[in-house]
C-alpha cells in the first residue's frame, strides 16, 4: 500500500495470494483466507482521499471457494472486483463454472475486472459471464513474435462475403499473420485493408517484413500500434454488439470461425 | 542536375542557402539523420516530419543486402518502400570500406565485401554502386570513393585519392537518372593539402551538382580536421552545396558552417541516444547518471520538442538502456536538437547575426571559457571574433 499510496492511481487492486489451478485443496483454502486478510489490511492502509480499490477474488479451481471468496469480498468496502488466478491452467469449461460461481455473488452495480485472459474467445466468454474490464499483454506478445492481429471484427461484412481471407502461410490463421514470412517480402498491402491505424495507413507488409529481418526497433513500434489498435477495436465491436442486442450472435460467429480453423483448414499456431 | 542551390545570405565564408531537391525544399546549413537500413532507429516517418527533417540517409551497402536493390526498385524506390515523402540521400558503400575493412578487399575494379549477414562475397564497383543507387531512387547519390582511414599515412592515401578521381568518372558514366538524382563527388586526399588540392580541382572540373568532403571524422586531430575542411570549402564552387560527411558533433557543425560547409550527416545523435546521452546546449546530459534519478526538469528547458514538453530527466533515466522507449524518446529529442541547430545556423546567417549566434553557442558549451584551441584557430580563419568567449591566456 506504500507503493499504491505513492503512485496515486485512479484504480488499484488489493494484493491477492494467487495460486494456480493444480494446488491442493488446503493450499487453495489458505489462499482465500489470506487474500481476505490482505484485502482488509489494504483497505485500512489506504491513504485518506484515495478511491476504494478493487477487491481480489481467488479460489483456484474450486467452485465452492470461488463462491465463498466472492461473497466475502462483496461485503467489504470495495469499488469493484478483480478476478484473480485465471489463465493459469483451467480449461474453458472449468472457467465458465468458476465465473458463474463468482458472478452470482457479486452486486450488479460494481465493476468486475479480470487478469490473465487474452485470446478473443476467452474475452468473449468472460464478457458473457459479466466481466467489464480486462488487462492483457496479448497485443504486445504478438508483436514480440512478429505477428499482427487480423481477425475480422465486422460480423455483417464478413457474413456477406465482402471481406477476403488472409491466411496463406506458416504460423498464420485467421486471427493473426506472421510478418516474418517470406511471402510478405514484396507485399505492398497494409496489414489489414480495413484498419485505420497509423501502421496500416502508412506502411506495407513488405516494409515491416524488412524491419523484422533487419532487427530494427521500428518493427515493434509499428506492430504494437496496429495490434493495440485492433484489440481496442475488438472491444468496441463487443460493446456495439451488446448495445445492439446481438452479442450472442457475435460470440457464436466468432467461435464458429475458430472451429473451422480447428477442423483442419490450417495449422493454427499456439496462441 | 536535379537540384537548385541558392545562397540567400553570407557571413564571410558561412552561407545560408536554399536547396531544392526533387522531393523537398531545404534550408542549409542542415543536418541529415542516418537511417542506414531504411529506418531511423525507433522513429516513425511522421515523427521525423514533425521534427523537421528534410533529408535522411540510407546506406547502399546495407540496403543492397537487405531487402535488396531489385526489391526496392520493384516496390517503387526507397521513398515508397519506407513511405518517406521528403528527400533521401544514399551513401555509396564507400564508408563500409573503412568500417568493414576486415571484410573488404579493394582493387581498381571495386571493393569485394564479405557479407556480414551470410558470408557471401559482394563486389561493389562504381558501376554497381550507382546501379543500386539508381534503383533505390534517392534525391542525392554519392560516388563510390576509395576511402582510407584518416589515420592512415603513406602512399595508400595518394593511391586512394587518384582512384577516387578515376572512379567518379566511372560513376558519372554509369548514372542512368541524372535528371532525377544528383550525383555528388567526394573529395579525398587524407590530411595532405597537396592531395586534397589535386582532388578538389579534379572534382570541380567535372561540374557535378554538389560536392562532399570525405575521409574525415575518423579520429584525426581536430586541428587537422578543420584545416582540411577550410581548404576544401575554399576550393569548391560557391554556387554548389558542400557536404562534410560523418559530422557530427554540434561544435564541429558550427565550425564547419563558419568555414563554408552546408550539409552534414552522422549517426552520433541517434546512437548516443541509445546509450542514454541527450544533446543539450551545454553539451551532453548523461541520463544514466545517478543524479538524473531525481531531476524533474525536462532534458532542455529551451527545447520545444515533444519529449521536452512531456517528460522529465528522471523518467528518462529510468528508461534509458533498459526500455526501447528510452532510446526512442532520447533519439527524438536529439534529432530535434540537431534540426534546431540547423535552423539556428541558417537563420542567424540569414538575419545577419551569425557571429552572435556562434558566441552564444560557445559560451553555453564552454562556460569556463576553455574553448579548444582548434576552434579558436578555425574561427580566426572564418573571420569570427570569439575572444569574449575564451578565458584570458595565463
Amino acid at each position: 500500500m506504500d507503493v499504491i499510496n505513492a503512485m496515486q492511481p485512479d484504480i488499484w487492486a488489493s494484493l491477492p495470494d494467487e495460486v494456480p489451478s493444480w494446488v491442493t485443496h488446503k493450499r487453495n483454502k489458505q489462499s482465500v483466507e489470506r487474500t481476505l486478510n490482505w484485502l482488509d489490511s489494504c483497505i485500512s492502509l489506504k491513504k485518506d482521499g484515495m478511491e476504494s480499490g478493487l477487491g481480489c477474488i481467488v479460489g483456484g479451481n474450486s467452485v465452492e471457494e470461488r463462491g465463498f471468496c466472492a461473497q466475502e469480498v462483496a461485503k467489504r468496502d470495495v469499488s469493484g472486483f478483480c478476478l484473480s488466478g485465471f489463465g493459469l491452467g483451467e480449461s474453458a469449461e472449468e472457467r465458465g463454472l468458476l465465473l458463474e460461481a463468482i458472478m452470482k455473488n457479486l452486486p450488479d452495480e460494481k465493476a468486475r475486472q479480470i487478469s490473465g485472459l487474452d485470446l478473443p474467445e476467452e474475452v468473449l466468454q468472460a464478457v458473457s459471464a459479466g466481466i467489464d474490464v480486462f488487462d492483457s499483454t496479448y497485443p504486445h506478445s504478438l508483436t514480440m513474435s512478429g505477428l499482427a492481429m487480423v481477425f475480422p471484427l465486422d460480423m455483417e461484412e464478413c457474413l456477406s462475403g465482402r471481406t477476403s481471407e488472409n491466411a496463406n502461410d506458416v504460423g498464420s490463421d485467421f486471427t493473426k499473420i506472421n510478418l516474418r514470412a517470406v511471402a510478405y517480402r514484396n507485399d505492398t498491402s497494409p496489414i489489414l485493408e480495413s484498419c485505420r491505424c497509423y501502421t496500416c495507413s502508412k506502411h506495407t507488409k513488405a516494409y515491416i517484413n524488412h524491419l523484422l529481418n533487419t532487427h530494427e526497433m521500428l518493427a515493434q513500434t509499428l506492430l504494437d500500434i496496429h495490434n493495440t489498435h485492433h484489440y481496442m477495436n475488438f472491444f468496441q465491436a463487443i460493446r456495439n454488439a451488446i448495445q445492439g442486442g446481438y452479442f450472442a450472435d457475435f460470440k457464436a460467429w466468432f467461435a464458429s470461425r475458430r472451429q473451422a480453423v480447428n477442423e483442419g483448414i490450417l495449422v493454427s499456431s499456439a496462441a | 542536375m536535379a537540384l537548385q542551390f541558392e545562397v540567400l545570405a553570407r557571413f564571410n565564408r558561412a552561407r545560408a542557402s536554399r536547396l531544392t531537391l526533387p522531393h523537398s525544399q531545404c534550408e542549409t546549413p542542415l543536418f541529415m539523420p542516418v537511417g542506414t537500413q531504411g529506418t531511423i532507429k525507433g522513429l516513425t516517418s511522421t515523427q521525423l516530419e514533425d521534427i523537421g527533417c528534410q533529408i535522411i540517409l540510407g546506406n547502399t551497402y546495407h540496403l543492397a543486402l537487405r531487402p535488396g536493390a531489385d526489391l526496392i526498385d520493384e516496390l517503387g524506390g526507397l521513398h515508397s518502400f519506407m513511405n518517406w515523402p521528403r528527400s533521401l540521400l544514399t551513401d555509396s558503400g564507400g564508408f563500409q570500406m573503412v568500417s568493414l575493412l576486415h571484410l573488404a578487399d579493394i582493387t581498381e575494379e571495386g571493393v569485394t565485401f564479405q557479407s556480414p549477414v551470410d558470408g557471401k562475397p559482394m563486389l561493389l564497383t562504381p558501376e554497381e554502386s550507382i546501379a543500386i543507387q539508381n534503383k533505390i531512387g534517392a534525391d542525392i547519390i554519392m560516388a563510390l570513393d576509395d576511402v582510407v582511414k584518416t589515420t592512415t599515412t603513406g602512399p595508400r592515401v595518394e593511391e586512394a585519392m587518384h582512384r577516387t578521381l578515376r572512379w567518379i568518372k566511372r560513376c558519372i558514366n554509369a548514372h542512368k537518372r541524372p535528371t532525377e538524382q544528383n550525383l555528388f563527388g567526394i573529395v579525398q586526399g587524407g590530411l595532405d593539402p597537396q592531395l586534397r588540392d589535386t582532388c578538389v580541382k579534379g572534382m570541380v572540373a567535372l561540374d557535378l551538382p554538389g560536392y562532399a568532403i570525405g575521409g574525415l571524422a575518423g579520429g584525426e586531430e581536430k586541428d587537422s580536421f578543420w584545416r582540411v575542411v577550410a581548404q576544401c570549402t575554399a576550393g569548391l564552387p560557391e554556387d554548389k552545396p558542400r557536404y562534410v560527411m560523418g559530422v557530427g558533433f554540434p561544435l564541429d557543425i558550427v565550425v564547419c558552417s563558419a568555414l563554408g560547409a552546408d550539409m552534414y550527416d552522422c549517426v552520433y545523435p541517434t546512437r548516443t541516444a541509445r546509450f542514454g546521452t541527450a544533446l543539450v546546449p551545454e553539451g551532453v546530459l548523461k541520463l544514466k547518471h545517478a543524479s538524473m534519478a531525481a531531476d524533474f526538469r525536462p532534458l532542455d528547458e529551451t527545447c520545444s520538442c515533444m519529449v521536452c514538453k512531456r517528460y522529465t530527466r528522471s523518467y528518462l533515466h529510468s528508461l534509458v538502456t533498459k526500455e526501447a522507449m528510452g532510446s526512442q524518446l532520447v533519439s527524438y529529442h536529439n534529432v530535434a536538437y540537431m534540426m534546431k541547430l540547423s535552423r539556428d545556423l541558417h537563420h542567424s546567417i540569414l538575419e545577419g547575426r551569425f557571429p552572435e549566434f556562434v558566441q552564444g553557442f560557445l559560451r553555453k558549451q564552454f562556460p569556463q571559457g576553455d574553448v579548444p584551441e582548434w576552434v579558436c584557430n578555425a574561427m580566426e580563419v572564418a573571420g569570427i571574433d570569439i575572444s569574449m568567449c575564451c578565458a584570458p591566456l595565463k
